[in-house]
């Protein structure tokens, strides 16, 4: 891939993670290629070596952009926002700032690690649905009362921003996983909200190349 | 208050709250310390850093290049995102006792294997080139952890070397776990 290229994304259709990533790259209208990663078939092609060499840390997503591959949702989207600044996806208030990327680094920090792939392998199948509940309701406990203070239309006011990137897909594991969302108005309000957005469709896990048949939009 | 000196709400053995007092020791800003025994997950300390990046934007704690500041955002997440949450107090109470080490020390041994491998590109004298940055602050108090797990850190020779460098430096000396006011008698320096 030559560095006058368009960037590409390693990206699995049904990550939250990489979920994130696609609406950023949507949203800042940035043309892109997927490189599918299927997390389960073959063992899990992140596990190759081809793709280790590429992302040490053998998950999705990764991008490979201005000449750099670079790992980890929300450092690629920081990145994103660096050099390709509009739309915005963080506010200029420095504290407005800070609470956008607080409730991202719950989520992306505080949830979702503690229900993906290979954490769910290790607690035992028949531990996994409980163990991924309780990760969510503790965390959408706190994002619902920190909602409270901080949302407006989205979470941080009322401009789409890298914590609503974080919300819809960590949304979407929830209803995955069964999770009872009546306890969270707030969250389920917005994530209905940027759900209407484009930039959330086209980027949804119906919506990749990489989507199987049954399950396309 | 906005007025006042920040407050600190920190524990003196937790690794997030440790990120968080390095960084406001690099930035001598003053600050007060409420000591809080129950530790709430670590997933929101770099949006602390971060916010004392931007409105106390010296010494730096983030590169000025973009693509720096990606390679210091990207070893920071692994760390506060990838390795930290999976072995917090929480989820080790969920594990079960007889089960906690070995789960500790896989989620450890797994991030430290890919982030050797980062640092093989990204190192100089610090975790990104020569400045210390974010990514720095995250690697110590996990170096820290991995020892209290016993975690063999034979495999990983530039993380080693990275953290031996950091903690000859003051603030990570000031902010260190056996310095702190809540540090109990028996483990101060």
């Amino acid at each position: 891939m030559t560095e006058s290229g368009k960037p590409i994304l390693y990206s699995y259709f049904r990550s939250s993670c990489s979920w994130r990533v696609r609406i950023a790259l949507a949203l800042k209208s940035i043309d892109y290629e997927t490189i599918p990663i299927n997390l389960i078939k073959d063992g899990g092609q992140q596990f190759s070596e081809e793709f280790q060499a590429l992302n040490p840390m053998k998950q999705v997503p990764a991008l490979k952009i201005d000449g750099i591959t670079i790992g980890q949702s929300l450092a690629i989207i920081e990145y994103l926002e660096e050099t390709r600044p509009t739309p915005r996806l963080l506010p200029r208030d420095p504290k407005k700032r800070a609470h956008v990327r607080m409730i991202s680094d719950l989520i992306a920090g505080g949830i979702q690690p503690l229900q993906n792939l290979s954490v769910l392998k290790q607690v035992g199948q028949e531990n996994q649905l409980t163990w991924a509940q309780k990760a969510i309701t503790s965390g959408f406990n706190a994002l619902e009362q920190i909602l409270q203070s901080t949302a407006g239309r989205y979470c941080v006011g009322d401009e789409v921003s890298m914590a609503d990137l974080c919300l819809v897909p960590q949304v979407a594991n929830a209803e995955r996983f069964k999770v009872d969302l009546t306890p969270y108005p707030t969250i389920s309000r917005i994530n209905k909200t940027l759900l209407t957005l484009e930039a959330f469709q086209v980027s949804h896990p119906c919506r990749q190349p990489d989507t199987p048949p049954e399950l396309r939009a």
